[in-house]
């Protein structure tokens, strides 16, 4: 798995994807939050990263399936997948090494927005005058949606023998898995039902966290949609029937 | 260290298609074979035969339908890790990866094996001179011309040193040149190795291995070493005078089964099953004082004996 993961890595570094992906963020969310004056933090007044918390889930959206969408889809049409797998590794290693890769790279997107906390911090009146707390977990459930999202991804382009459609196979996904189910919530008239629904989807414990409240059935319900996730996709090379 | 094949069939199911038909495929059916330690045996077939397909089931890629493959005493299908850990396997397309260096996919390869990294450069170091890739190593994968490419896919083949070798048309594509480079590689390699070697050019088959399986529809036709294979056949004399001769007389020499023309003051002869008629034309020559200038036996060569019997099994 290690090596597979390696190699993922090296060529996210080789391709330029990686730099690309990191750069596309960057620039998406600092543009968000320091320049478009509708959600600017600057003209908002108050000291908080709520824009980079509420809009990168959907720069996520896109960003992760264009990360994933080679992963597999690309070693199916070059015929590697098929030689990969007459080596003595297993089809859940393949997928686990190829998702930790994606994971990776996602959150190292995220780190240079930590400047964005720092900046807040600084600017805040008085200094410091920021929800930290509520930075940590929004972070944290950043990371964990970066993963179901990449988990996604790689299913997507299990399923899929062109990047194209495993982009916007995943992409779709993603977009139905984050706010799907709220859009599904809210036609329900049964109160209960709502509910249920709504923590089936990934906004609901996201918001969660971001409130900064660390709970552990939120952590459960990430790990537990990426394991189903990434189960999935190792079903569909163990069939060969792609 | 062997390859056993047992009753293995593979049948593939047709997906729709507009205008197409839905189905089932039979590719390889009920085949059984073994290759033991140290053999080199050639897989022959013409194309669409279920070479590939067989292979692709002995190396653990494709699932059979039925039967089992056991490599070197373990199961392919119960214990694949340690079964594909002694098999060195290129394939039909030798697939790589374009955008890596030499080097780099080798040892990526290596590693793919579990080898440390210190026996991971060694053996990389050592498959680059053993193919003859030392000057490119340091080049992308997708530079390079067929017949590196080529090179490439057998280095990694035997990266981990396996006791078993598949190798899926290894010289398909080449030049005459890559082409006899890459038989003398094989064959350099194969030494103490179990070789499984697929191939349609028959004279690379009848360089290299000792022994034939031939597979046509999917069905194994002939079994056996290459030179019992060439033996045993109906042979025949090409036989040449300076003037014409009735073919009666010439069909009464011993062992003559039957005679035709084959050209001006050339008969062809064919002998019955165990005469070497040519002794006997001979001597009938000298007897009858017929003006004999040359005699021709034609080679019974494996390309008769495979057209034969790819012709016979699909009639």
């Amino acid at each position: 798995m290690f090596r597979i993961f390696l190699k993922e890595v090296n060529s996210f570094l080789d391709s330029l994807i990686g730099y690309v992906v990191v750069a596309v963020f960057l620039v998406v969310t600092w543009l968000l939050m320091w320049v478009f004056p509708e959600t600017s933090v600057l003209d908002y007044g108050f000291a908080d990263m709520d824009t980079l918390f509420s809009l990168g889930p959907f720069v996520f959206v896109f960003l992760i399936p264009a990360i994933t969408m080679r992963s597999l889809a690309e070693e199916k049409k070059l015929g590697t997948l098929e030689w990969l797998l007459t080596k003595p590794v297993s089809e859940g290693a393949i997928v686990a090494g190829k998702f930790l890769a994606a994971v990776s790279l996602a959150s190292v997107a995220l780190l240079p927005t930590l400047i964005y906390y720092v900046t807040l911090y600084k600017l805040g009146n008085p200094v410091g005058n920021i929800d930290t707390s509520g930075v940590v977990g929004s972070y944290i459930g950043l990371v964990l949606l970066g993963a179901v999202f990449c988990a996604t991804g790689v299913l997507a382009s299990s399923l899929a023998s062109n990047q194209i459609i495993a982009f916007l196979l995943a992409a779709l996904l993603c977009f139905l898995l984050y706010s799907g189910f709220d859009s599904a919530a809210a036609l329900a008239e049964d109160g209960n039902v709502s509910l249920f629904v709504r923590q089936c989807g990934i906004r609901y414990h996201f918001e969660s966290l971001s409130r900064g409240l660390i709970d552990s059935r939120d952590i459960l319900y990430f790990f537990t949609l990426c394991g189903v996730l990434l189960l999935c996709a190792k079903t569909v090379l163990s069939s060969r029937s792609w | 260290m062997s390859i056993e094949v047992s009753r293995l069939s593979k049948t593939f199911h047709r997906r729709f298609r507009f205008g197409g038909e839905v189905g089932t495929q039979q590719a390889v059916s009920d085949i059984s074979f073994t290759v033991r330690e140290g053999e080199i045996a050639g897989f022959l077939g013409p194309n669409g035969a279920g070479k590939s397909t067989t292979m692709k089931m002995i190396t653990g890629y494709l699932p059979p339908t039925a039967g089992t493959v056991l490599v070197n005493g373990k199961n392919i299908a119960k214990e694949p890790r340690s079964a594909k850990q002694s098999i060195g396997y290129l394939g039909e397309h030798n697939p790589l990866y374009l955008d890596m260096y030499v080097h780099e996919y080798l040892a990526f390869a290596a590693g793919l094996y579990g080898l440390s990294s210190t026996a991971r450069r060694k053996r990389v170091k050592e498959m680059l001179s053993l193919c003859g890739l030392e000057p490119e190593q340091n080049k992308k994968i997708g530079q390079l011309s067929k017949g590196y490419r080529q090179r490439i896919g057998l280095a990694q083949s035997l990266i981990h040193d396996p006791p078993v070798l598949v190798l899926d048309e290894p010289t398909s594509g080449l030049d005459p040149n890559q082409l006899v480079e890459m038989r003398k590689l094989i064959k350099s390699v194969s030494a103490r190795k179990t070789v499984l070697f697929s191939s349609h050019i028959l004279q690379e088959v009848e360089a290299l291995c000792e022994r034939v399986i031939v597979i046509h529809h999917g069905v194994i036709v002939a079994d056996d070493r290459l030179a019992n294979m060439v033996r045993g056949r109906t042979e025949a004399v090409v036989i040449e005078f300076s003037a014409s001769v009735s073919e009666g007389i010439l069909s009464a020499a011993e062992g003559v089964q039957s005679v035709s023309v084959a050209g001006p003051n050339r008969y062809r002869l064919v002998a019955r099953p165990g005469f070497d008629i040519r002794v006997s034309l001979i001597r009938l020559a000298a007897e009858r004082r017929l003006p004999m200038v040359g005699m021709v036996q034609e080679e019974n060569s494996l390309e008769s004996v495979f057209s034969q019997l790819t012709t016979e099994a699909s009639s």
